[in-house]
């Protein structure tokens, strides 16, 4: 593992617990749980509170039988095959993005956006969006102007804002007023991976370098 | 740490091959009241029933955690904002896939009830909400080697601490805590329900990665 020096909050944790975080954003804590075994460990204490909230749910309730002889009839009819765990896929990505992606790095469906940037966007059932940026080396993040909160996770190489260095497994939670360049590292180009809880705005986006430049 | 067993353990029971497999609550104990102690040993007493039905598919035994979880799955579910034929629908399916899964539970992470829990949130995002649940890479012990039985009896000790603090919590914190797990807290309203009393359970999972990292190199 490498080593990660930038954590999820314990809201992001509490909503990935309680299962209330928006597919987008639910994808990018996977990806980074799988990566930092620290956030894992917060996130499963989190999921501790669900055991002891189950514990406890039937109060102010009638206790109500479940069906044992229904079950049993359903475990017969199922699959036979024991549910075996997943091992997790080698690669750049962790099996959760593989899965979105549909395959590893490789596989990703590039667009270029400007400016050497390119993004992937990938499907999700929600308003919240996710997408994969690829940042060549020593080139600066475009800016993209988000409304709400913004996710980013490194996958591969690094950015730097004026505080800051993100390597692999880092990631950054930007509120919608946060103000910043992030610049590439050079050596290897970044990849990333970004949530957002506003709808994009994708179309015809141009960083805002090159609007200056062709001034519009 | 043992003496706390041997207290209630009868005499006539044999020595216990390892901790979770003693044989001296028979019936666990699930009064409100129950101190820590006395439901540390309803904890371990799920954790060897669902081994027996990881090992044994012994049906006794997936009859017992049934009594006693399902109606707190199917509970669970109509708060969370089933219908009483989706709930129970549900909770079978829910119990269902602790016997086809019980080879993936992992008592050194988690107690019986945190992995149920985990199971019927899941179903109800897959119901009720109709969207796809991302997963983290799994992280289990295979086949062998097992965890071990002081790490799984010292979590599921932490964890009835937990579950006690919970208890101890003042009404209106443990109301919002249900609400967020229950599902009806939009995320920012969840962080509100932060600063909960996790103890060192944190630690604990921590080093039972660790463990887990270390025999999957």
């Amino acid at each position: 593992m490498t080593e990660i020096k930038h954590h999820l909050n314990d809201q992001l944790l509490i909503g990935y617990a309680t299962g209330s975080l928006p597919e987008a954003f639910g994808l990018v804590v996977a990806t980074h749980i799988s990566l930092c075994d620290e956030c894992r460990a917060r996130f499963e204490a989190f999921e501790a509170v669900g055991g002891s909230v189950l514990e406890h749910a039937t109060e102010g309730t009638n206790l109500s039988e479940v069906d044992f002889g229904a079950t049993l009839k359903r475990i017969a009819a199922g699959d036979q095959e024991k549910l075996a765990a997943k091992p997790a896929k080698p690669g750049v990505f962790p099996s959760a993005l593989q899965e979105y992606v549909g395959g590893d790095l490789s596989a990703v469906k590039w667009r270029p956006v400007g400016m050497g940037v390119r993004q992937a966007i990938l499907k999700t059932r929600d308003n919240a969006s996710v997408r994969l940026l690829h940042i060549p080396a020593g080139k600066a993040v475009p800016d993209h102007g988000h409304a709400g909160m913004e996710l980013t996770l490194v996958l591969q190489g690094a950015f730097r804002d004026d505080h800051d260095r993100f390597g692999r497994g880092d990631i950054e939670i930007a509120c919608e007023d946060l103000e910043h360049t992030p610049v590439a590292e050079d050596g290897m180009d970044c990849i990333c991976l970004s949530a957002t809880d506003a709808p994009l705005k994708f179309n015809g986006f141009l960083p805002r370098l090159a609007q200056r430049f062709l001034r519009i | 740490m043992l003496s706390d067993q041997s207290v209630i353990e009868k005499p006539d029971a044999s020595p216990p091959p390892q901790i979770y497999y003693e044989r001296a609550a028979k019936k666990p104990v699930v009064s409100r009241k129950a101190n820590v102690s006395t439901k540390m040993n309803a904890n371990t007493r799920w954790v060897e029933l669902i081994y027996l039905v990881r090992d044994a598919e012994d049906q006794n035994a997936f009859e017992e955690l049934f009594r006693h979880f399902a109606p707190r799955v199917k509970a669970f579910l109509m708060k969370s904002g089933a219908d009483a034929s989706m709930a129970e629908e549900c909770a079978q399916d829910v119990m269902a896939t602790l016997w086809r899964k019980a080879h993936m539970f992992d008592p050194s992470r988690a107690s019986a009830a945190t992995w149920i829990f985990t199971i019927a949130r899941n179903r109800r995002i897959d119901v009720l909400r109709k969207e796809r649940r991302p997963e983290p890479d799994e992280l289990t012990w295979g086949p062998e080697p097992e965890p071990d039985a002081a790490e799984v009896m010292e979590l599921q000790q932490e964890n009835s601490r937990l579950v006690q603090a919970m208890l101890d919590l003042p009404e209106k914190q443990r109301d919002l805590v249900r609400a967020a797990y229950f599902g009806e807290l939009s995320h920012s309203e969840i962080a509100e329900a932060t600063g909960l009393p996790l103890g060192t359970i944190k630690s604990r999972i921590r080093l039972a990665l660790e463990r887990l990292r270390h025999t999957m190199k």
